[in-house]
């Protein structure tokens, strides 16, 4: 006993030979059927190339456009010539000319032999399957689909949609229960002769060639009629994009091809040379027999589709660049945005880089230049610290950073003295975290030794640039995890908001802070805003500090340790 | 809501922008028929090109350093033949170029600015022979590489793509730049230049979308942090289309920054999905650019508005050092796919 191949093939009709001949010279009858578009110089070529074979034989010749009858028909005339001119075969096997065997035909052979009466085709109910095209399941097997999906794609939605529109439904013959699967199967004689010689099959035939994409549900579905064993896989490794397309295997798939364990795979680039050599050869080291497991490689498979629909997010290049709200993620990955902490606090930079473990950065979109952590003139990703070439495109230089440092938690300065450019571009990334002390860019001024008609004018600029900010940040479209504190509230208690921003970035979880930062020094502070508002200047960011009464930051005022466990 | 009124004006302004792009597009195509003229025939191979061959397109102008390697790892990636205009070398590239089995070569002595840099002519020899051919339009300064290309030819790649329905690859130039000060990188004719220029700014490019046709604007790169840091509009444009299933409609408008009819400047998902995307490793900077910078600098050719490009030349000729502490050596495909600098797609 042993098993016969029906090669279905329409293109590279040298790389066709080369297998129809690995198996027919290892006594595996081999019916060959010819695209009818392929024309008549190719093809006899690869009648003469095969003349040598007694075991290789031709079909009548059908044109099989894809998702078309013409598949099915050349199907089944070249399974017909298999089950008439050999009968010493007991079991099928439809391929494809881009095929390939990844495992001697000795194994298979005797793999097919441990179960004689087994039909491995994949078939399964429409209800079950995640992976039809074009959103028809059902729809396949109750509307008729006179046109080309691909060449007149315009005539077979607009009549799908009228079919749906006058409740058109066709009625399944034969009480056949519609299943789908992958094409390439592997039948016994048994159940393939019952198949072709079905006492309803013109009926059932006539019915098959309205339906859309038969191939994937001709066998599949009248196979569960007449067999008893049905194991619902291919044999065949074969595996679709997100489009449905075939992927294509090439040399550099070798160990893939290789671990999945399967007997055939396809589709193959016809110039792999080195699969064609090393899947054809003889001396291929035998592995233990083990049980196809294309599972193994899936994995590549589904990263391979989520690459092409999902994306890294974060990433903006030449052929990634989504449209707004497209981009899974803005950003590459979580960071952290303080506004006024640096102000109110002194070194808070060190002091939040040793508490939280990352790299904290000054006021990255300062005006005079980026301020990279450690005073750094070229960052990672040789981001330069020009202002100028940063504010041609914030957005990119932010995207940059953040994507440079993946794996890296950042954090920046930011204040209303900065290019604001990218507050809307902030608010709406889930991968910011946002804390400001409003009102905290005023502690600087306080302590500056500037004229205070100056001073007056600078803080009316910086609190008409916070407050649109805050607007911003309270947006109801915000995605950003924003907090904000009054300066006033903020220094009554520092600890525990400081913990939870902390906890937040926390790649060191349940750790406590030990150390408060040192908070400058606000004597007179409410006196300052008083005068402010003598001026004529409203200053109420800040929140509320009473003339005289100045805040005494208590725990904090020399640095000493403050322990809250 | 849109009124109709709205709707409708909005409709006839992107009608009168289509138009506008067509009427531009066939003045192109009209400059680059009439710069035939320019162009005389040295050696004409192009009889033995076939229906299904990849065609490589070029302008050169004194290249004898670079082009035994260029053409060898372009032939390597499979293409068949190389259809190239040669603007007046005096250092042997014609003889070389005339010598090699695959070339066919024109020669002309007019003015590389008024062809809108080498485009015209071009874009004449793709209309006349690279209709329905994949045509890899480059300079000689550039090599192709995309995903898996130690592995997977052109052919392997084009056929790819025109299963996926794709008629163009998007890349970016990546500017690679030697050890030390650029006049170190000394390399005999021949030699491989990525033998001597091993590093790249890994992560500094800013990218945009110009309206008009659709296509991105790509910048950054050791020039953009070095040489425009005043100007960074003025940086040099990174992104290129170099790889077209061509159409003899279709014409390039700036360098093969973009081309004409828009649609062919899609080649980025916008959806947030990646498409498939190349690179370009630009062999610039060897030593001989600071005495083409010299030479450049007072020939006037290769800027719209040259002179605005003095200080860059001027820094050129000064014999900088490109590296930072944070450029990266080049290595293998694989790492410059992981650090976002090409994609797979959904290639695997």
């Amino acid at each position: 006993m042993t098993v016969g191949f029906v090669m279905l093939c329409h293109t590279a009709l040298d790389r066709a030979a080369q297998v129809a001949r690995h198996w027919a010279v290892r006594d595996c009858p081999v019916v060959i059927h010819v695209d009818r578009r392929v024309g008549a110089k190719p093809y006899g070529q690869l009648v003469a190339d095969l003349a040598d074979l007694p075991n290789v034989r031709f079909s009548g010749r059908h044109a099989c456009e894809w998702g078309t009858w013409g598949i099915v028909a050349a199907s089944q005339e070249a399974a017909t010539v298999m089950l008439r001119d050999f009968p010493q075969v007991r079991h099928v096997y439809l391929a494809s000319g881009s095929c390939l065997p990844l495992r001697p035909v000795e194994e298979l052979r005797a793999y097919l032999d441990e179960r004689p009466k087994t039909d491995f085709i994949e078939s399964v109910t429409t209800e079950d399957v995640g992976w039809t095209i074009g959103g028809l399941d059902f729809e396949r097997f109750t509307l008729r689909f006179p046109f080309s999906w691909r060449k007149q794609k315009w005539w077979f939605d607009t009549y799908v949609k009228l079919q749906r529109m006058v409740g058109f439904r066709r009625k399944i013959p034969a009480e056949l229960v519609p299943h789908l699967g992958s094409q390439w199967w592997c039948l016994t004689r048994q159940t393939l002769s019952a198949i072709l010689e079905h006492p309803e099959r013109g009926k059932i035939d006539r019915y098959f060639q309205k339906v859309w994409i038969p191939d994937e549900s001709y066998f599949q579905t009248l196979v569960r009629q007449v067999s008893s064993t049905v194991e619902s896989r291919s044999l065949t490794l074969s595996k679709f994009d997100f489009q449905g397309k075939p992927h294509i295997f090439y040399d550099d798939h070798l160990q893939l091809l290789r671990r999945s364990d399967c007997f055939v795979a396809r589709k193959i680039w016809p110039d792999a040379v080195k699969l064609y050599a090393a899947f054809l050869s003889d001396d291929r080291s035998r592995q233990a027999a083990a049980e196809p497991n294309p599972g193994k490689i899936d994995r590549l498979f589904a990263k391979a589709v989520e690459r092409r629909t999902k994306g890294r997010p974060g990433l903006y290049m030449q052929s990634r660049f989504p449209n707004e709200n497209f981009e899974n993620g803005r950003t590459a990955g979580p960071y952290s945005v303080f506004c006024g902490f640096a102000d109110v606090f002194e070194n808070f930079e060190i002091w939040l880089s040793k508490a939280s473990g990352t790299r904290v950065h000054g006021h990255l979109f300062a005006p005079d230049r980026v301020h990279f952590a450690g005073g750094e003139t070229v960052y990672n990703g040789a981001l330069c610290d020009s202002a100028k070439v940063r504010d041609y495109n914030p957005k990119s230089f932010l995207t940059s950073l953040i994507w440079n440092t993946r794996g890296e938690r950042q954090c920046f300065q930011f204040g209303p003295a900065d290019t604001q450019e990218l507050n809307w571009f902030l608010t709406l990334d889930g991968n910011a975290q946002i804390s400001v002390i409003s009102g905290g860019w005023a502690v600087p001024l306080f302590h500056s030794n500037q004229n205070f008609g100056d001073i007056r004018r600078e803080a009316a600029r910086l609190q008409k640039i916070e407050q649109e900010f805050l607007n911003v940040l309270r947006s109801p479209y915000t995605k950003a995890r924003v907090r904000v504190w009054s300066l006033a509230d903020f220094i009554e208690n520092p600890m525990e908001p400081l913990q939870t921003i902390i906890d937040e970035i926390g790649p060191r979880q349940g750790r406590r802070l030990s150390e408060a930062p040192r908070m400058a020094d606000l004597t007179g502070f409410g006196q300052f805003l008083q005068n402010l508002r003598n001026q004529g200047m409203q200053p109420v960011l800040m929140g509320d500090f009473p003339v005289g009464d100045d805040p005494t930051p208590k725990s904090t005022r020399r640095g000493r340790p403050y322990l809250v466990k | 809501m849109k009124g109709p009124v709205q709707t409708l004006l909005a409709l006839l302004s992107a009608a009168g922008r289509a138009y506008g792009l067509r009427i531009r597009r066939r003045r192109h195509l009209w400059r680059s028929f009439r710069s035939r003229h320019a162009l005389r025939g040295e050696i004409d191979r192009s009889g033995t090109i076939q229906s299904g061959d990849i065609l490589c397109f070029m302008t050169v102008r004194n290249e004898v350093l670079r082009l035994p390697h260029f053409l060898s790892h372009h032939r390597k990636l499979g293409v068949d033949h190389f259809l190239i205009v040669d603007n007046d070398s005096d250092d042997g590239t014609a003889d070389y170029l005339a010598a090699q089995p695959d070339v066919s070569l024109w020669h002309t002595k007019a003015s590389y600015k008024l062809s809108r840099f080498g485009i015209d002519w071009v874009t004449w020899l793709q209309m006349r022979y690279g209709h329905g051919h994949w045509c890899l339009t480059l300079d000689a300064d550039e090599l192709l590489i995309y995903p898996y290309w130690e592995t997977r030819n052109l052919p392997a790649l084009t056929s790819w793509l025109n299963d996926q329905g794709l008629a163009a690859l998007g890349t970016m130039m990546l500017d690679l730049y030697p050890d030390g000060a650029l006049s170190q990188a000394q390399i005999a004719p021949g030699d491989d230049p990525l033998s001597v220029l091993r590093w790249f700014d890994p992560g500094n490019y800013v990218v945009q979308v110009q309206e008009r046709m659709g296509n991105l604007w790509i910048q950054g790169g050791p020039r953009a942090r070095l040489f425009f840091t005043d100007e960074p509009r003025r940086a040099p444009t990174l992104n290129k289309i170099p790889l077209v299933r061509w159409d003899r409609r279709f014409a390039y408008v700036n360098s093969t920054h973009s081309m004409l009819p828009p649609r062919m400047n899609a080649v980025y998902a916008t959806d947030g999905g990646e498409q498939i995307s190349g690179l370009l490793l630009h062999t610039k900077f060897l030593p001989e650019i600071i005495s083409k910078s010299a030479e450049e600098k007072a020939r006037r050719q290769h800027f719209a508005n040259s002179a605005l490009y003095d200080g860059y030349y001027d820094t050129v000729i000064a014999d900088p050092v490109l590296r930072c502490p944070t450029s990266e050596r080049l290595t293998g495909w694989r790492r410059l796919e992981s650090l976002g600098l090409m994609s797979r797609g959904g290639w695997i």
